[in-house]
Parts: structure tokens; C-alpha cells; sequence
């Protein structure tokens, strides 16, 4: 079941095309990869489907739904159903660790308070941080520190759509690991459709089921061992050269 | 209409939800059979603790749970089962049917936290916070002394070599800080003007000594009222934007660039500030000298009949000058900690973006008492002096 479709995307800054005529579509519990150069547009396409930026000329579509033409109801249902993993985590400053993770759980469900403590908690654990940095705020934390706290707010709610703007880019090798490990297992498990902007070619070959590659234009769209086996010069290179960076 | 349907809507679907059943519970010989139905999700599950909590469970028996008819369960829902199944001991209970959510189940059991931090004592916490106010405020105090000394020592260091004065960057201070202020300075003092002057009015009229309104605005504009007010529009306006601009350039690390370039933030940075109010703030407050004194001049005229010569010829010859050097003199002291304690807030800034407001109060706050603070003591030193 096709989770997003995004049809005949047109975006422009000034003269600047960045986006020229992209459609593509997400199935239900695939993890699927946006891949590009840096300033291809990757974030403007995924901020575009989580309705941050406007879409200037196309359609997206979100479980069958026309996003340019949804009611405030429909929004915040929709809203509610998927997570977003900023790239530098976006925590609030004001709230700590524990806040943070909870903070969509207590304004939107009828929970009881020590069972979203629970919640908090157990995601804590999940995305490997120990108990002590739960009363800690964001200042306190490092850079990874806080991207897995963002990853375990975006899990407690339990979306059924996650989009990741570079979940791995500044975590050491095992954490990487560890990342992609829980997101296999998670789709696995939760089936929680997955949709990653991402450079990290392990992350590339383990993790994703299918990928495009945009370039202005959309260059590609399959898998892993479609694009290996491709004849076009571009897509070869950005797939084993990339390593360095 | 729409909204109003919807609403509807909404109540109809939570109690629909309100009305399935989530589980069918029947009690056995040596102990209970949880038949769990429908979808337990995010939504459901509040109303699932609800029917729970009116039940009563004995926690020494068996329990079965029956995953066979079970459609959905999330996380939030899983987390919940593991809590509700903590009451129980662990070999008397067993899971039927329950290869579809196994696996998961145990993932959640693995990471599962019934332990949290707990919050300290409030008589605890109140200690705590006070012992932290007074370190952080001996440490801030410190801190400033130590930057002030900082300033100085590279205000020699400038002296010794006057070409590493920024002046570009002091003229564009000052045109930010002092041109663009103009004319709020401009209404305020005209404002404060006619104020005193329509005050002093009514009384001095009593006592038939309008003439004397000259003198009135006039000492009291330039010793005491021009300085105090322009000061605290500049402290308002420039202090807080020196402290933001410097703790926004802290936060996306471009003062530590600075320093890896060896350009020194307090050269580059603070410095031209500080030159820029001492060299503007005295000038401004000449030019609301004179606005003030136009807006008593005017008051004067309408309800006093003293005509604008004759306000101008009294001014001359009655009012001595040193009153407005005095102004003048002091304005240049409040120009300099006015931009020294917004600078300095501006570099405590933390890297998170909480802390940017919070310095930028305390910087206008400290700005504008110190400027009080100056003034008094001012006021005490020139009666002193005797002049």
C-alpha cells in the first residue's frame, strides 16, 4: 500500500530549479531513502511532505490524502500519526530529557502520569541512553546525546510514519550501528514505515529498501542492487565514492 | 456548521470507542484469562485503564493472556501490559497465541523502566537554589571584574596601537546605536519637558513667579532629567541588542572562530561598543537638552505667556552653563557601562537559545540600575564638591 505519493514535484527559489519534475511513492513499512548531493534539496523534499515547506507546484499525497487540502481536523490526525527526527535533534531548551520525550504523549493522549513516566523511561533505554541523563536539559547534553533523545521522542508516540533528516551524521561508528540495528528492528516489529535523508553509505547498503536519488531531477529510484548494477556514471560514483565525507 | 459537525464527529467516535470491548476477562479455577480484542493503541488504551483499574486482580494467582483475537498493539500499549503484569509473579503468567507479538514484547520487556530519578525535596531544593543564586552571583560578579580589567588592559593596549582601532565598526555603532535613536530620544524628551514644565506651571503661577519656570526646566533638564532619561532609552534599546548580537555570535561559535583566527572578540567586538556609546551618548543627551528645554519653552508660552525671547534671554543670562557640562559629563560614564554590561551579558550567553532572553534582561535590568546608581552618586560627589 502505497503510505506517500508525491506526484510531479516542481520547486524553485528564484531562478534557482530545485526540484524538477520528482514523483515518487512510499509503501506501507518500507524504509526508504532520499539520497543526493549536499544542496539537492533533499530537506526541502521531506519538509515539503511534512508540510513545513510549501509546495509550489505538484501534489503529495499522505495515506491517500491530498496534504495542499486538508481541514485542521484531518491535520493534526495526520500530524499526530508521524514523528520527525530533526537533524540536530530540536529539542525544547526549556524542557528536560524526560520532558522532552513526553511531551507529545501528554498533550495529546489521556494517559496517566506514571504511565508515561514508563514510556519516557523504557524509550530512554531504547535509544541506549542511561537513566541519570533523564532530568539533564539539551545544554547539558552532547550532540549525539541530544539526537537520541529526539529519536526517542519521536518513538514514544508511536508513529506510524518516521522521517529522519540524517539520523546517523555525527554519531561514532558503533551508535551508527546501533541506530540502523533499531530501525531494522523496528520496522520489523512496529511496522513503522521509515522515510531517511542520509550520506552514510552503511546506512545506504544495510538499511534502506529502496531509494531515490535526486538531482534537480529524480536520477533514481530502486534498490540497493539496482543502483550498484547501473550503467550511469553519477549514481556510481555518489555510491562508492561517498564514503570520504 | 462544519466545526460544529465535527465536534460531533469526535464525541460519536469516543463513544463508539467508549462502547467496544477490549477484553474479555473470565476467571478460572487457578487464576484469570485475559482475552484481549480489538485494537489497543494510543487512543484505546486510556479507556483499557479505566475498565482495568475497576477490577480486582488476587496477585498470587495464574494469569492467561490470549493474543488470538487481538488486531493491534502499539508500543504505548505493549509498555502498558508489562506494567499492569508487574502485579503478578512471573512463572504464573503465560502468553497464548502469542507468536505475532513475541518478539516485539520482549524487546519492550528488555528495555522496560519502572524506576525513575526522583525529584529532590522542596526544603532540599530550596537550599540548593540558594546556594546556587549566591555562588552564580559571586561567580558573575567575578567574571565582570575580570572583563572589565580585560577591556582596559586592551584600551592600553589600543593607545600603544592606535591602528588596530576598529573605526569602522565604531561608526557603525554609533549610527545603529545613537542616529537610529534620535528621535525616540527626540519624543521622550520633548515629552518629559512639557511634563515638568505643565507641573511647575500651576504651582509657580500660585506664587506669581512664572518667570522662574525658565530656570526650573531648564537646571532640572540638563543636570538631572535629560541624562537619566536618555540613558535609560539607550540602556533599553542598546544594551539588549549589544547582549543579543554578541550571545547569538556565541551560540553559532563565531566568537570562537574569532579567537582561532586570533582576532580579539573585545578588540573587534566590545571595544568599538563601548567607544561608540561614550562618544554618543554625551551628544545625545545635548540634543535632548535642547528638545526638553523647546517643550517647556512651549508649555511656557501657552499657559504662562512667556514668549520665546524672553525664555531665551532669561536662559542666558540666569542659567549657568556647568549645569549642562555636568549633564553632559555624566552622560559620557553612563554611556560606557551601558555597553560594558551588555557586552559582558552577551558573552556569558550559554550554548542553548533559553539563554539569550535570559541575559538580555538581566542585561537591560543591570543597565538601567547602574545608571540610577551612577546618578545618585553623582548627585551625592557634585553637592559635595559644591557645584
Amino acid at each position: 500500500m502505497e503510505i506517500i505519493k508525491v506526484s510531479n514535484l516542481h520547486t524553485a527559489f528564484g531562478d534557482n530549479i530545485v526540484h524538477n519534475d520528482i514523483s515518487f511513492s512510499v509503501n506501507e513499512g518500507e524504509i526508504f531513502g532520499v539520497l543526493g548531493g549536499s544542496g539537492s534539496g533533499k530537506s526541502v523534499l521531506v519538509k515539503q511532505i511534512v508540510m513545513l515547506n510549501q509546495i509550489q507546484k505538484g501534489k503529495i499525497e499522505i495515506f491517500n490524502k491530498d496534504i495542499s487540502k486538508l481541514g485542521i481536523d484531518d491535520l493534526e490526525s495526520l500530524k499526530l500519526n508521524f514523528s520527525y527526527l530533526f537533524q540536530f535533534g530540536a529539542l525544547y531548551s526549556f524542557l528536560n530529557v524526560i520532558e522532552n520525550i513526553s511531551v507529545m504523549l501528554k498533550e495529546y493522549t489521556n494517559l496517566p502520569n506514571d504511565l508515561i513516566e514508563k514510556i519516557a523511561y523504557t524509550n530512554l533505554d531504547i535509544v541506549g541512553l542511561p537513566k541519570h541523563t533523564a532530568k539533564l536539559y539539551p545544554s547539558e547534553l552532547s550532540g549525539g546525546m541530544k539526537k537520541r533523545v529526539a529519536l526517542a521522542r519521536s518513538l514514544a508516540m508511536q508513529p506510524k510514519l518516521l522521517f529522519l533528516d540524517e539520523p546517523t551524521s555525527g554519531l561514532d561508528p558503533a551508535s551508527t550501528q546501533s541506530v540502523n540495528e533499531l530501525l531494522l528492528y523496528l520496522k520489523k516489529n512496529l511496522n513503522i514505515t521509515t522515510v531517511i535523508i542520509t550520506h552514510d553509505l552503511e546506512t545506504i547498503k544495510t538499511v534502506l529498501d529502496r531509494f531515490i536519488i535526486i538531482r534537480k531531477e529524480k536520477i533514481f529510484d530502486g534498490n540497493i542492487t539496482e543502483a550498484m548494477s547501473s550503467k550511469d556514471e553519477f549514481i556510481k560514483e555518489f555510491l562508492t565514492h561517498k564514503k570520504a565525507d | 456548521m462544519d466545526n460544529i459537525n465535527y465536534f460531533n464527529l469526535k464525541e460519536k467516535i469516543a463513544k463508539i470507542m467508549k462502547s467496544i470491548e477490549y477484553f474479555i476477562l473470565e476467571k478460572q479455577e487457578d487464576g484469570y484469562k485475559f482475552n484481549l480484542l480489538n485494537i489497543w493503541d494510543k487512543q484505546t488504551i486510556s479507556i483499557i485503564i479505566e475498565e482495568i483499574k475497576s477490577l480486582k486482580f488476587h496477585p498470587n494467582k495464574k494469569i492467561y493472556i490470549d493474543f488470538e483475537n487481538l488486531k493491534e498493539l502499539d508500543s504505548i500499549a505493549i509498555i502498558y501490559l508489562i506494567s499492569f503484569l508487574k502485579k503478578f509473579k512471573k512463572q504464573n503468567i503465560s502468553y497464548l497465541n502469542f507468536e505475532k507479538y513475541e518478539q516485539i514484547f520482549d524487546f519492550y520487556q528488555k528495555h522496560y523502566q519502572n524506576e525513575f530519578l526522583k525529584e529532590k525535596k522542596i526544603l532540599n531544593r530550596f537550599f540548593e537554589n540558594v546556594g546556587k543564586k549566591v555562588y552564580d552571583i559571586s561567580k558573575s560578579t567575578k567574571l565582570f571584574i575580570d572583563f572589565v580589567g580585560k577591556v582596559f588592559y586592551f584600551l592600553f593596549y589600543l593607545v600603544v596601537n592606535p591602528k588596530k582601532i576598529r573605526f569602522k565598526a565604531t561608526l557603525k555603532y554609533i549610527e545603529t546605536s545613537a542616529v537610529d535613536a534620535l528621535l525616540i530620544v527626540a519624543v521622550t524628551a520633548f515629552l518629559v519637558g512639557v511634563v515638568i514644565a505643565y507641573q511647575g506651571a500651576v504651582q509657580l503661577e500660585k506664587f506669581g513667579a512664572n518667570i522662574f519656570v525658565v530656570e526650573m526646566i531648564s537646571i532640572t533638564m540638563f543636570r538631572e532629567i535629560a541624562p537619566l532619561v536618555t540613558a535609560i532609552v539607550i540602556a533599553g534599546r542598546s544594551a539588549s541588542s549589544y547582549t543579543a548580537e554578541i550571545g547569538a555570535m556565541k551560540i553559532t561559535e563565531e566568537i570562537d572562530a574569532m579567537r582561532t583566527m586570533n582576532f580579539e572578540p573585545i578588540i573587534f567586538l566590545t571595544i568599538p561598543r563601548i567607544f561608540a556609546l561614550c562618544i554618543s551618548l554625551p551628544l545625545l543627551v545635548f540634543f535632548a537638552d535642547i528638545v526638553g528645554v523647546m517643550g517647556g519653552m512651549v508649555i511656557a508660552y501657552t499657559s504662562l505667556d512667556i514668549t520665546y525671547i524672553e525664555f531665551i534671554n532669561r536662559l542666558q543670562n540666569e542659567v549657568p552653563v556647568k549645569h549642562l557640562l555636568l549633564g553632559v559629563f555624566k552622560a559620557l560614564f553612563f554611556g560606557f557601562f551601558i555597553a560594558i554590561i551588555g557586552c559582558f551579558r552577551g558573552f556569558q550567553v550559554e550554548n542553548n537559545t533559553t539563554s539569550i532572553g535570559k541575559y538580555t534582561t538581566i542585561s537591560v535590568v543591570n543597565a538601567i540600575f547602574v545608571v540610577i546608581l551612577l546618578d545618585a552618586v553623582f548627585s551625592v560627589i557634585f553637592t559635595q564638591m559644591g557645584i
